[in-house]
């Protein structure tokens, strides 16, 4: 034990260090608090909550709860008893007396095809049912899809109130009523080649931007201020300009009816006949991302090589190294903190690039982001949407833990 | 220093100009002889350091040949020049240990494994960094990292080593250690060094030579002690050392000596240094120790003065006089306790010999 350390006017030292920090704290915590509630409340939230609804399937659950319960008794072996079919029966007029018939039918439908059909067909029907007589007869009266055994267990494991089936959909992974996970049928399978050409392209694009950024870079932290500050504002200048502005200015000079092409064409470098193919392709979204993610390159790797002293290259010619040896065995491995800083940026940020893919990408050229807008616009499956998105996140957390494991995320210089 | 060459570095007419309106560097002459430890010193903006850029490679000369060993090496790139060089700012590799960054020209220069580690060995124990192998410069004190960069340069063990004020960013004390040890690793290895400094305390104690540039042009090369006891001219006068000065017209010149009326009519007499004829205007220089308070021999100029601050330095005490209209006229008192009798407002008469009173261009 030491002694007790006490201030000049008595109090405990300790204590009144922690009473004046304390005060200090506060300050800097009520300063950020507004940042910190605008995040919580218009960021996490929502997103854990869109995340949870690639799990969610309670509104099902509540729907055909009933049903549902009875249905755990049976075996799934052979069709289903009257206690479920009658039960499904009266859980089914309420539900179409309450008009929701239609939101179960589409998300059976995504449980097993041609269930909307089947619900609505069953749904005008109810009312000639004869409560006293075999439901399961009548329903296969309605329509003989009631008869396949496999549309019961649709409707058994589609009012489960969780599931994972959105995330195997996510890699074209299906799960077959009898519980076992296969691959679906090769014609339908897209999402597997389109999160391997996102990776792609994130990686080339990365690679891309790093190849033209270097030498910028390196130029930036080199050029007086007066002509390095006239260069950073071209760099930079990508920034002043809305996303949109700039995909459309590439689509206008990509086309094959477009500048570029126009100046080849009557250059004569390409025949008229053989205009090349720069947009509605991988080539439009590499172009045209590299461009847009460029600046992101440039700003961490120009503030690295800024604090790197021209000495150090001179040193290490004094000492006989070439100019390419002193390159690569000095300046180059003091970039390396701006190299990962700027690769971790742009990789993420093209990993779901939206707008320019979607513009200039064409079919060969759409990446995960456009698949998960498709799934949240048109089909309206946002549970695998929202599966996505949740890979995709886990994704970008992997490459961020990567990255603190390889390089430190202290180590990080972002201008 | 049979065998050695006095003209192991050649500077030839050399020019340097980076706009093309004015010259840095104005038709230098300047041999450098082998085993020398010659200090380029001068101002800010003097040309020194473009010099020595020059000489290492990383500028080219406008015009005129810079002569290394003989050959001519403007054309040479600095990597093939095998000139040592150390840096203002140490210029250590950051992400590399100090083994390591020792190991780096030994390396460029495929020596093997065995070898390498010995000559580290024998360079780090050299500049009494034994045991240090492991360290990142980051965490080396500043007097370390110099001794590294030090040892870097010598470790290739080349003919010349360049240095660019490279105590330049130590504290007072380590600098005065740094000058002593760098001395005796050149009388050691005996390399031939040439040194960039604007500190000439730092260049008198450390050179063999002195090369003191002004304006682009060598002003005087000389040992130090020529440099600081008779200088050629005002600049390197007022640049070495402390120095009082008159301004006045020569009247008088004749045999060695010359006779200079001040602005206030005295007449001082003076060794004619920078001044051929009378009629000319001069600068006459006195160092302020050579000035004898109350002199009881015989002795040429002597002149009546009032004291007007005196301050305590410890091992001395410095005397501000009024003489002949200069108000800034410095006086340095040992502190013996037959001077303590000085008292501000006293009058004293002052007086010192014309050999230590140079008279030197306006």
């Amino acid at each position: 034990m030491s002694a007790e350390i006490r201030t000049s006017d008595g109090e405990l030292l300790s204590v009144k260090l922690r009473k004046v920090e304390r005060r200090r704290r506060t300050t800097a915590f009520l300063l950020a608090a507004p940042l910190l509630f605008f995040i919580v409340f218009a960021y996490v939230i929502p997103i854990f909550q869109m995340l949870g609804r690639s799990v969610d399937n309670v509104q099902m659950n509540e729907f055909l709860g009933n049903t549902h319960d009875v249905m755990q008794e049976w075996d799934g072996t052979e069709m289903p008893g009257e206690d479920v079919t009658s039960t499904f029966f009266y859980e089914l007029k309420g539900l179409v007396e309450e008009k929701n018939h239609g939101k179960i039918a589409t998300r059976l439908n995504y449980e097993k095809g041609g269930f909307t059909s089947l619900i609505k067909k069953t749904a005008r029907k109810l009312k000639d049912f004869d409560e006293n007589g075999n439901f399961l007869d009548q329903f296969i009266d309605v329509h003989k899809k009631w008869g396949d055994i496999e549309y019961w267990l649709a409707l058994k494991r589609g009012t489960d109130a969780y599931h994972f089936r959105k995330y195997l959909t996510t890699f074209d992974y299906e799960q077959k009523f009898d519980g076992s996970i296969e691959r679906i049928p090769e014609k339908k399978r897209i999402n597997v080649t389109l999160w391997l050409r996102t990776i792609f392209v994130a990686a080339g694009v990365t690679f891309c931007c790093f190849l033209l950024a270097y030498p910028i870079s390196h130029l930036l932290s080199v050029l007086p201020t007066r002509y390095s500050n006239l260069l950073m504002i071209c760099v930079l200048l990508p920034f002043w300009t809305s996303l949109l502005v700039r995909t459309s200015s590439w689509m206008v000079l990509l086309q094959k009816q477009g500048v570029l092409n126009d100046t080849l064409v009557s250059l004569g470098i390409v025949a008229d006949e053989g205009r090349l193919e720069l947009m509605y392709n991988m080539t439009g979204t590499f172009i045209a991302m590299t461009q847009i993610l460029l600046p992101f390159m440039v700003l961490p790797l120009y503030s690295v090589m800024k604090t790197i002293p021209p000495s150090l290259m001179r040193a290490a010619t004094s000492m006989g190294a070439t100019p390419f040896l002193a390159f690569r065995k000095i300046y180059f491995p003091l970039t390396y903190a701006g190299i990962s800083a700027g690769s971790i940026l742009v990789f993420v940020l093209s990993i779901g690039y939206y707008i320019t893919p979607a513009l200039v990408g064409g079919a060969k050229g759409t990446l995960i982001s456009n698949r998960i807008a498709y799934h949240m616009q048109q089909s309206l499956d946002w549970s695998l949407a929202t599966a996505m998105a949740a890979v995709l996140l886990v994704a970008v957390l992997i490459v961020y833990w990567l990255y603190n494991k390889i390089v430190g995320i202290d180590n990080m210089r972002l201008g | 220093m049979s065998g050695k060459k006095s003209d192991f570095v050649k500077f030839e007419r050399v020019d340097k100009s980076y706009d093309g309106k004015e010259l840095v560097v104005k038709g230098l002459d300047l041999d450098i002889a082998e085993g020398e430890f010659l200090t380029l010193l001068g101002p800010s903006g003097s040309g020194k350091t473009t010099t020595l850029m020059m000489l290492a490679g990383f500028e080219t000369p406008t015009n005129g040949e810079i002569y290394f060993d003989g050959n001519p090496i403007n054309n040479i790139p600095p990597h093939k020049r095998g000139i040592g060089m150390v840096f203002q700012n140490y210029a250590l590799f950051p992400h590399l240990s100090v083994f390591e960054n020792l190991a780096f020209p030994l390396k460029v220069r495929k020596i093997d494994k065995a070898e390498i580690e010995e000559r580290i060995n024998k360079t780090l124990k050299m500049v009494s960094l034994t045991g240090f192998e492991n360290r990142m410069p980051a965490q080396l004190s500043g007097g370390q990292q110099q001794r590294v960069a030090v040892a870097r340069a010598l470790v290739f063990d080349p003919k010349l080593v360049l240095m660019d004020e490279p105590l330049g960013a130590l504290d007072k004390n380590l600098r005065e250690s740094m000058q002593y040890e760098l001395k005796h690793i050149h009388e050691t290895l005996g390399v031939t060094v040439v040194y960039v400094t604007h500190d000439q305390g730092e260049a008198l104690t450390m050179s063999n030579r002195i090369a003191v540039f002004n304006d682009g042009k060598v002003q005087q090369l000389s040992g130090p002690n020529e440099l600081y006891e008779t200088p050629v001219n005002s600049f390197v006068a007022s640049f070495i050392g402390e120095n009082n000065t008159f301004t006045g017209t020569v009247k008088e010149l004749a045999s060695g000596i010359a006779k200079v009326e001040t602005n206030t009519g005295e007449i001082i007499i003076a060794s004619p240094i920078a001044v051929s004829s009378a009629g000319e205007k001069s600068r006459i220089s006195l160092r302020p120790e050579r000035v004898n308070i109350n002199p009881t021999e015989q002795i040429e100029n002597r002149f009546e003065a009032e004291i007007k601050e005196i301050i305590y330095h410890g091992d001395h005490t410095r005397v501000r006089v009024n003489l002949l209209g200069n108000d800034d006229f410095i006086l340095k008192v040992p502190n013996a306790s037959s001077n303590s009798k000085l008292n501000l407002g006293d009058r004293v008469n002052l007086g010192w010999s014309s050999q230590d009173c140079r008279a030197l261009d306006y």
